[in-house]
């Protein structure tokens, strides 16, 4: 992050034995058009950017291929494994995101309700414990509970990932005692992915002290993506510092701000 | 015997010659070898193999990229 103040500094942004500059990760999906995914990409300043894995699209009726709007080079390609819904398609998803060629991350999802899009958390400790062991750093979606959080980083996963809300919900944190608690007991970072809405869902998610946010539908479905990538950027930045400078203590009462010594008569 | 066999190709049957490579199985979809990972059968088929490999009637290949996601 860079910041004027120098008494705020914080520490680098490692997942897996990689550094990145932004706490912001992005997905590519749902954008009207490829130009202005590219765009609000730029705008958020993220390096981390993900991708889902498909088949091929025969017919060419569409361009659906990613690569040719988003450079390799540029952007670290964080592949997912979205719509899995057993562990086991999951590590086939993985597998065949890493025959791609460009890292042995994977954002692992193993969902277990269609409408909610929740994790189905023993499928996805299943998954996790099965692509550590096969050389993956693996970054696990999970929800806020605490306990499985726990379980995937004794699982070796490089990340834990905790919801702020539903997958494309834009509710916003709805659980920070969840989150917070989370950060505070594990040792691998935290990134929260899905849910934020806005920017002051990034910049409260962020105050709670994790180490980074993914967010997706946020940017895509706002107005204006580009604009709100922005807003993002800086609240995530804001966020942060936040939290490095300590807020102030919450009082139930007021106290006054200007002396009180000095009135007139 | 028939020189063309059935194979599923991204869940589509598709008629294909007799003993062709999967290699050739993507220039003749007009794919680049180095833009698609191929699944053949559930096994993952590395670029620099996907000449060798031959497919068979009934086998299910699988072409996959990267698209736009969360």
């Amino acid at each position: 992050m860079t910041t004027a103040v120098d008494t705020v500094r914080d520490t680098p942004f490692a997942v897996g034995g990689r550094t990145f500059h932004s706490r912001l990760m992005v997905g590519t999906g749902k954008y009207r058009d490829n130009e202005t995914m590219a765009r609000a990409i730029e705008a958020s300043g993220a390096e981390v950017v993900t991708v889902a894995v498909r088949r091929v699209d025969l017919d060419r009726s569409k361009d659906t291929g990613i690569l040719h709007h988003l450079d390799p080079n540029r952007f670290f390609l964080l592949a997912n494994t979205a719509g899995c819904f057993t562990a086991d398609d999951a590590v086939r998803y993985a597998r065949l995101a890493r025959e791609a060629g460009f890292n042995e991350f994977v954002k692992l999802e193993v969902i277990g309700d269609q409408e909610t899009l929740l994790p189905d958390v023993q499928g996805l400790l299943d998954a996790a414990r099965t692509l550590v062991k096969d050389g993956f750093k693996v970054l696990a979606y999970t929800n806020e509970d605490l306990v499985t959080a726990l379980r995937l980083e004794e699982a070796g996963c490089a990340a834990v990932m905790p919801l702020a809300s539903p997958i494309g919900s834009g509710l916003g944190l709805l659980n920070p005692y969840g989150v917070r608690t989370i950060k505070r007991r594990l040792t691998v970072p935290v990134v929260v992915d899905a849910g934020v809405g806005t920017a002051s869902d990034a910049c409260v998610t962020m105050e709670q002290g994790v180490d980074g946010i993914l967010m997706n539908t946020a940017l895509a479905a706002a107005r204006d993506p580009v604009g709100m990538a922005h807003a993002m950027r800086l609240a995530v930045e804001a966020g942060r510092t936040a939290y490095l400078a300590g807020r102030m203590p919450k009082r139930e009462v007021a106290v006054p701000s200007s002396p009180l010594e000095g009135m007139l008569d | 015997m028939n020189d063309s066999i059935d194979v599923m190709v991204n869940g589509e049957s598709r008629t294909v010659t007799r003993g062709v490579t999967l290699l050739e199985l993507l220039r003749a979809l007009e794919l680049d070898p180095r833009a698609v990972v191929v699944e053949h059968n559930r096994a993952i088929v590395r670029r620099p193999r996907l000449g060798d490999v031959t497919v068979a009637a009934g086998d299910a290949i699988e072409l996959v990229h990267f698209v736009g996601g969360g």
